[in-house]
């Protein structure tokens, strides 16, 4: 267990399986000691980064992989989708004003919004029909700055 | 697995939808069906109770903004109530109160239908 921490799932680009893939998160964010509320937001950044590769990386074909990789180290948590579709441009649907976006009624981009929101870093590598990656971290305690904290003491505190 | 259930109760001109369980990209379409039925059926008074919704992501919440222009148009808007904090704290992530009323039990939504004639309500927070 010490020398392996990193969790996989690749599991076709289908929304029915967005329910699998928010499990199998959970539970690892769960039992390494996050908050209930911190685990709703993983699961959700989670959620939509997928749903985004589901809906947008390989034009509907539900054959293609999502691969799901969630790596725990002692302060925190990281997740990474990947998948081989067509890529995007992160910066291109960025919101800068929420309240301006919807006074448009605009719906388009709010996923990636919400991961940012959701998660304390997220980035993105782009590289179309090759591999693109969405690589988010959550900390144990919320920020990066805090002392690390063993497990058991991680509980405690929640 | 879990799933998504939508219930549907008519009170003169006001229709409740009751949505219980997990709204996502997957269920999500479930949502859009019964939004479009209403609306086919030019009921544009719409209270929507989330006190059984366990999740959503921005693919449920999409589905409010592709109906509200609509439905606003029609004299109508879309309501929410009961919304547990979870489920809240989503909403309130996106800025979602600022264009919908969000109410803490479903008769004070269907009550403000009530008492507001036929024109459009649009400050009732």
């Amino acid at each position: 267990m010490e020398q392996e921490n990193t969790y996989r799932l690749r599991i076709p680009s289908r929304t029915e399986n967005l329910e699998i893939i928010r499990e199998f998160v959970s539970k690892i964010a769960r039992n390494a000691g996050f908050s209930e509320e911190d685990v709703g937001k993983i699961q959700l950044a989670v959620d939509e980064a997928c749903t985004n590769v589901v809906k947008h990386a390989y034009d509907g074909d539900t054959q293609k992989p999502i691969d799901v990789a969630v790596r725990l180290d002692y302060d925190r948590l990281t997740i990474v989708v990947t998948d081989e579709g067509k890529g995007f441009d992160p910066k291109a649907v960025e919101i800068s004003d929420i309240a301006e976006y919807l006074a448009e009624l605009r719906v388009g981009g709010l996923g990636i919004y919400l991961i940012r929101s959701l998660m304390d870093e997220v980035e993105y590598s782009i590289q179309p029909g090759v591999r693109n990656q969405v690589r988010m971290v959550k900390y144990f305690g919320g920020s990066p700055e805090r002392p690390p904290l063993s497990p058991r003491s991680r509980r405690a505190q929640k | 697995m879990s799933g998504f259930e939508i219930r549907r109760k008519d009170d003169g001109c006001v229709s409740t939808l009751y949505i219980k369980g997990f709204l996502d990209a997957h269920t999500a379409p479930q949502l859009e069906r019964s939004l479009q039925e209403l609306v086919n059926e030019g009921r544009f008074r719409i209270v929507v109770n989330f006190s059984e919704l366990s999740y959503i992501s921005s693919a449920g919440l999409g589905v409010f903004m592709g109906f509200i222009e609509t439905v606003r148009k029609n004299q109508g808007d879309i309501k929410l109530s009961n919304m547990p904090p979870k489920i809240y704290r989503v909403f309130d992530l996106l800025g979602f109160p600022l264009i919908y009323e969000i109410y803490e039990d479903e008769r004070q939504a269907q009550e403000k239908f009530a008492g507001s004639g036929t024109s459009s309500v649009e400050d009732g927070r």
